[in-house]
């Protein structure tokens, strides 16, 4: 008899409205603290395009400025990218797949760059390859200079853009099961073939979205590139230099070129979605 | 004919076996899970290299710590089939088929034909475009012999070929792969956990503990060996 009248007592504040309330009222506070986090995202971005009208966007598109850093970052990101891929791909495989001394070391050599900050980086490459650098003076014996060209520009990207391309490929890789590897050799393919029509068109999906990560980083590349190739139009100042420098005079480019930027960065999520997904 | 000695240690001891297979025998291994009877065929094709020992097929020596001969996977010539067929997913069935041929660099108009009429042989011409996702078990299995025997091997090595096969096909299935190997007329290796497998595929069978051959002899002999507790397990069911 008491335990029935406890667990009324018991039914009574379950469904009591005291309870109810607080339950009601954690939903609406996540719900608030979410819509105002998203605010906080997204705010920003929206005043980018509500600051600006279309047409002094269309004029800043014809400014040379903005024309030359959004030719020069496509390029240099491009190929920077494209840098990455051809040695990052190799040296991927051979860590998912061979273990050797020092491996781990490698590993985290390569990842180092995500957690560098890149005025480190800028200076780091500064010491390693200007003029009087590490290796730079050497160089500039044969004549070559490669700090404040656009040589640097793509140094300075490949540096803080490969960890991004290379820690993706080396999971794609190491997702893949073994058997399809072993059933290639058995089957007469050199371990070039295996590679090259097996192991990569299996992890291609992966190695597409490390790749697109690795090119919006390469994109977006500011502190290492402005300290290591400096800021000069049309030559080393890409478009996050761009913007720094025109917003102190030319606030339409250099909202116009954030804007194409914001473009690029949802292109850019699209794209790994769709990439990962279909797994094309 | 087929010779082995292969030595290798393993993690949780070392394998030692020594066996023979003629041309057109077929040998069965049967044996606990993790007694190294894979492994024995992942030697035997290249896929894992003895710590010592040789291994001849035919006049070519493919392994000898003797005289440091390790022929690569690749040039070995011997068909393995695995558990799970390792159909490779991003191609069709009969570029699976054709991936051998194309790595041996034959021209592409014969070796289309000669995928062509394997596929025949295996009653797959109507699936030669179909990605190899979307087969049964069954057609898996042909797939995989196909691929494998396209390319004439010296030597055929099938781990647990029906184990994928859905039950009422296996019976079938298991007929048509016996008259295939027996057409081969090659030696054959058969790694199985199935009784009906070892009767009607057996011409020979070995039972293989912790790495170890410790019975070979034709199927009656072997399964007679009731005091050994996993063959009176095994031919008990």
């Amino acid at each position: 008899m008491d335990s029935t009248r406890f667990r009324q007592e018991r039914e009574v504040l379950r469904h009591g409205g005291r309870t109810r309330f607080p339950r009601g009222a954690l939903t609406l506070l996540i719900v608030a603290l979410l819509a105002l986090f998203l605010l906080f995202v997204t705010l920003p971005v929206a005043s980018l395009f509500l600051r600006i009208s279309p047409e002094a966007f269309l004029r800043s598109l014809a400014e040379p400025v903005v024309l030359d850093a959004l030719s020069l970052s496509l390029v240099t990101a491009t190929v920077s990218t494209a840098i990455v891929v051809l040695f990052g791909t190799p040296l991927a495989l051979v860590n998912a797949r061979r273990d050797y001394p020092g491996r781990a070391l490698v590993d985290t050599l390569t990842d180092l760059p995500i957690v560098l900050p890149p005025a480190v980086a800028g200076i780091a490459l500064l010491m390693a390859f200007g003029r009087r650098g590490v290796v730079g003076q050497y160089l500039d014996g044969f004549g070559i200079s490669i700090a404040f060209t656009t040589v640097a520009v793509i140094l300075a990207q490949v540096f803080v853009a490969s960890p991004f391309y290379i820690r993706q490929a080396r999971a794609s890789f190491e997702a893949i099961d073994l058997q399809y590897e072993d059933a290639a050799r058995t089957l007469g393919a050199s371990p070039a073939t295996v590679a090259l029509r097996i192991t990569i068109p299996l992890a291609w999906s992966g190695l597409v979205s490390g790749a697109i990560l690795s090119f919006a980083r390469a994109l977006g590349e500011f502190g290492a590139t402005i300290m290591f190739a400096g800021n000069f139009q049309g030559r080393t100042q890409t478009m996050p230099l761009a913007i720094y420098t025109t917003m102190q005079g030319d606030l339409d480019a250099a909202i116009s070129l954030a804007i194409i930027l914001v473009v690029i960065s949802f292109a850019v999520i699209a794209a790994v979605k769709i990439v990962t997904q279909r797994g094309i | 004919m087929l010779s082995v000695r292969a030595v290798r240690g393993l993690r949780d001891f070392v394998l030692d076996v020594t066996l023979s297979v003629r041309c057109g025998e077929t040998l069965v291994l049967i044996g606990e899970n993790g007694a190294g009877k894979s492994t024995v065929l992942n030697l035997i094709s290249g896929i894992l290299t003895p710590d010592e020992g040789e291994i001849t097929l035919g006049e070519r020596t493919l392994f000898s710590d003797g005289s440091g001969i390790d022929v690569p996977a690749e040039s070995r010539n011997v068909g393995h089939l695995f558990q799970s067929y390792a159909l490779f997913p991003h191609m069709t069935v009969s570029e699976n088929v054709a991936f051998g041929l194309q790595c041996r660099k034959v021209p592409r108009p014969e070796a289309a034909l000669s995928v062509a009429k394997q596929l025949a042989a295996m009653h797959l011409a109507d699936l030669a475009n179909v990605n190899v996702g979307r087969l049964s078990g069954g057609q898996r299995q042909r797939v995989a012999l196909a691929r494998a025997l396209v390319l004439e091997p010296e030597l055929l090595l099938l781990d647990e070929p029906l184990a994928a096969v859905d039950m009422r096909a296996q019976g079938a299935m298991r007929r048509e792969l016996r008259d295939r190997i027996r057409n081969a007329g090659i030696p054959c290796i058969v790694v199985t956990h199935n009784l009906r497998d070892a009767l009607e595929l057996a011409d020979r069978l070995c039972l293989v503990e912790e790495g170890r051959v410790v019975a070979d002899g034709t199927p009656e002999e072997v399964l007679g060996m009731r005091e050994n507790g996993f063959i009176a397990s095994f031919a008990g069911r």
